[in-house]
């Protein structure tokens, strides 16, 4: 379990992201800032989950890193190189970092078959004995005997079948990263804990990465080293797995725990106000209209209740170190690059 | 009383290789105000089930048995008699269904357009004003009426299925998966709001989840399947944590405690494969994988049996003193 900057190699994190930031515009002439300054390293095979709101902006985080997404500022380095987007340069680069996608049943081409649609990565890369990997990844998937299910079309399948054939289309390139969104969202405890086996086999046979959004903790207790918070946009926590799901520090990751059944220690807390919209991120603290702390005196009785309203934040860098962006927690923080900018 | 009601349902897709039967007898019934948990295995026949309550099977399958919602046979009503049904008495949130939006049209478009259909009373104000509610109870801000569905996240468009459900404030609701996308909390906010609604106007409900936390907290009465058949019924709670059927005890354990040095870096699954519906193994399907398996698993083909106050199980030890 290495934590960034200390890799197997020794040569740093295997991918990394620095002060990212994606606006998206539409939505009735509104910018939608999806991500707004993540930091973010994976060392060589370690695990990092990311958790968050619905809407915090994991999905745009993944695209991002695979280039599907064009930053709207920050960059992306994978082995210390600054991601390219030229064709054959990310071409390239996807051969080492794999994406699966959250939606399985869109991901998948209805017209292609089973064995087409995991063949597709190792023909494009040129990999050799494709019949050979291709059923290999089914039956490491879980797809067994794997020449039951070549043939079949995605409409044929059920919808933890489709989400396998996803996965085995992913490691059927043998990557080096991979960034998976919702991995196993629709699969039984028992298919579940069968893919997370593999995921961990695989990370100690092959060194691979794993950056894993879930909206599941208990995967997360299952094979991630590390768990990074979200909230609308922003990293606000991270730190070791355990320290994390056992010393929450920033309130919307106590408030996120608190509803979670399997950990039963913790006071239920549901947050009121309106559900948070990257079009509208507010001033200060961007948690503070829903923030218990703050709703209940904490922050007041703190003195910090003027700063969660107006002071704005720093970035939480990328390291091991347990941190959370909350005024409440004075952290070593970066400032925002905002500020940097402006002060010269 | 019995809003929806299956008896002896059997679905069989035909194939190349032969015939698939993906639902081999199930019975269940699901009262106004009831919320009724399915869970089971990766292609035990969960989705097949719900398919063939709207009738909405493909037509490589055949199905045979009688869905009855509100009294009615789905199965042999007319096509037009079945449009109505398909909005205004019964819905489905389907597993998946992200991608089967409308990519461009805006999203309170699409919700507004079914109450005007099936609603001769509603006019473009009420059944927008209905679909703002709506969105808010699901948790989205008001901004994403205006929205693309390629704008929104996966959880985002996963709310705005289950709204689009709502719109016609159906009898029966079914949906499949329906928070696989949706963190903890905003999940909790959803199912809050699925069961409230049960409650006040008398809606039946039927969630499909893997996640047996979300069942045992949210359904009254939970059901689960193996193999295409239901192996075991009962209250929610007691089912979870005092399984009789070893199927379910399996799946039960296999779900993580967080904060459990045990579970730490030890995902637990469950030993074999998964059988494929047309190649069962004889007697009890999962006699190859059972740790209480005795002899005679492997030659009866055991049925549901009584098991306790409102329960019911397909295990031979059962009833038998044991289990
Ligand atoms: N059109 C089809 N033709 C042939 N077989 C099919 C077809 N659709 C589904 N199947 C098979 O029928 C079985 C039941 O599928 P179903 O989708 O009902 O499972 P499920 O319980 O919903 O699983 P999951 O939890 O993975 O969604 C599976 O073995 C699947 O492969
Ligand atoms: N193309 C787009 N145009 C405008 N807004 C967008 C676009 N894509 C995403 N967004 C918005 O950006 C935010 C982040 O979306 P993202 O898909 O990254 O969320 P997520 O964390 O993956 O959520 P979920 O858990 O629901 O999948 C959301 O509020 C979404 O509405
Ligand atoms: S900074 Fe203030 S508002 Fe923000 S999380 Fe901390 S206490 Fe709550
Ligand atoms: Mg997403
Ligand atoms: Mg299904």
């Amino acid at each position: 379990m290495s934590l960034p900057g200390e890799s197997d190699t020794g040569s740093g994190p295997v991918l990394e992201v620095e002060d990212l930031s994606v606006t998206f515009r539409g939505r009735g002439g509104l910018a939608a800032r999806a991500l707004d300054g993540v930091n973010l390293a994976i060392g060589a095979a370690e695990i990092v989950a990311v958790v968050g709101e619905s809407g915090c902006g994991k999905t745009t985080l993944g695209r991002s890193i695979l280039g599907l997404v064009r930053p709207t500022s920050g960059t992306i380095r994978f082995r210390g190189e600054p991601l390219s987007y030229a064709a054959r340069a990310l071409k390239r680069y996807r051969r080492d970092v794999q994406l699966v996608l959250q939606d399985p049943t869109g991901a998948l081409n209805p017209r292609h078959s089973v064995y087409e649609a995991v063949a597709e990565g190792p023909r494009v890369h040129r990999l050799g004995d494709e019949p050979g990997r291709v059923a290999r990844s089914l039956a490491q998937a879980g797809l067994r005997p794997p020449e039951r299910f070549l043939l079949r079309y995605p409409h044929e399948l059920s919808g933890g079948q489709r989400q396998r054939v996803v996965i085995a289309g992913a490691l059927a390139v043998e990557p080096k990263v991979v960034v998976a969104d919702e991995p196993v969202s629709s699969l039984d405890a028992s298919v579940r804990g069968e893919i997370l086996a593999l995921l961990l086999r695989l990370r100690e046979q092959l060194g691979l990465s794993l950056l894993v959004v879930t909206h599941d903790l208990g995967l997360a207790w299952n094979i991630a080293d590390r768990i990074v918070v979200m909230y609308l946009g922003r990293v606000v926590e991270q730190g070791s797995t355990e320290q994390v799901l056992s010393h929450p520090q920033h309130p919307y990751t106590r408030a996120l725990l608190s509803v979670v059944p399997e950990i039963e220690h913790i006071p239920s807390v549901v947050l009121s106000g309106e559900a948070p919209d990257p079009s509208r991120i507010p001033p200060g603290c961007r948690f503070h209209p829903r923030c218990p702390a703050l709703a209940d005196g904490t922050a007041a009785a703190a003195g910090i209740a003027d700063d969660c309203r107006g002071r704005e934040l720093g970035v939480l860098p990328a390291t091991g170190d347990h941190l959370a962006a909350c005024h409440l927690r004075p952290p070593p923080l970066h400032p925002p690059a905002a500020l940097r900018e402006s002060a010269g | 009383m019995a809003v929806l009601e299956l008896r002896d349902v059997h679905l069989t897709y035909r194939t190349a290789q032969g015939p698939v039967p993906a639902v081999r007898g199930v019975d269940l019934s699901v009262d106004g105000g009831e919320v009724l948990g399915l869970a089971g295995e990766s292609g035990c026949g969960k989705s097949s089930l719900v398919a063939s309550v709207l009738r909405l099977q493909p037509r490589s399958a055949t199905v045979t048995g009688q869905v009855l919602v509100g009294g009615e046979n789905v199965q042999t009503m007319s096509w037009r008699r079945l449009r109505a049904v398909r909005w205004g008495e019964a819905a489905v949130v389907f597993q998946g269904a992200l991608h089967s939006l409308n990519p461009i049209q805006r999203i309170g478009r699409q919700l507004v357009e079914p109450i005007l259909l099936h609603d001769s009373a509603a006019t473009p104000r009420t059944a927008a004003d209905k679909v703002a509610g709506l969105l808010a109870q699901v948790g989205l801000p008001e901004t994403h009426a205006d929205s693309y569905p390629h704008q929104l996240s996966g959880g985002q468009k996963q709310r705005v299925m289950i709204a689009l459900a709502l719109t016609c404030d159906p009898q029966v609701l079914i949906a499949d998966e329906p928070t696989t996308a949706l963190d903890v909390m905003v999940q909790a906010q959803v199912l809050e709001l699925l069961v409230g609604i049960a409650r006040q106007r008398g809606m039946g409900v039927v969630i499909i989840s893997h996640d047996l936390s979300v069942l045992a907290t949210t359904c009254h009465r939970v059901a689960v399947m193996y193999a295409g058949r239901v192996v075991e019924l009962g209250p929610a709670q007691e089912l979870f944590e005092h399984a009789r059927h070893p199927y379910v005890r399996a799946l039960a354990r296999a779900f993580p405690t967080i904060g459990e040095a045990r579970s730490r870096y030890a995902p637990a699954g469950l030993p074999g494969d998964p059988p494929f519906p047309d190649r069962l193994p004889s007697g009890c399907p999962f006699h190859p994988r059972c740790a209480d398996a005795v002899d005679e698993c492997s030659s009866v083909d055991v049925r549901l049996r009584p098991a306790g106050p409102g329960r019911v199980a397909a295990c031979v030890h059962v009833g038998a003193g044991v289990g």
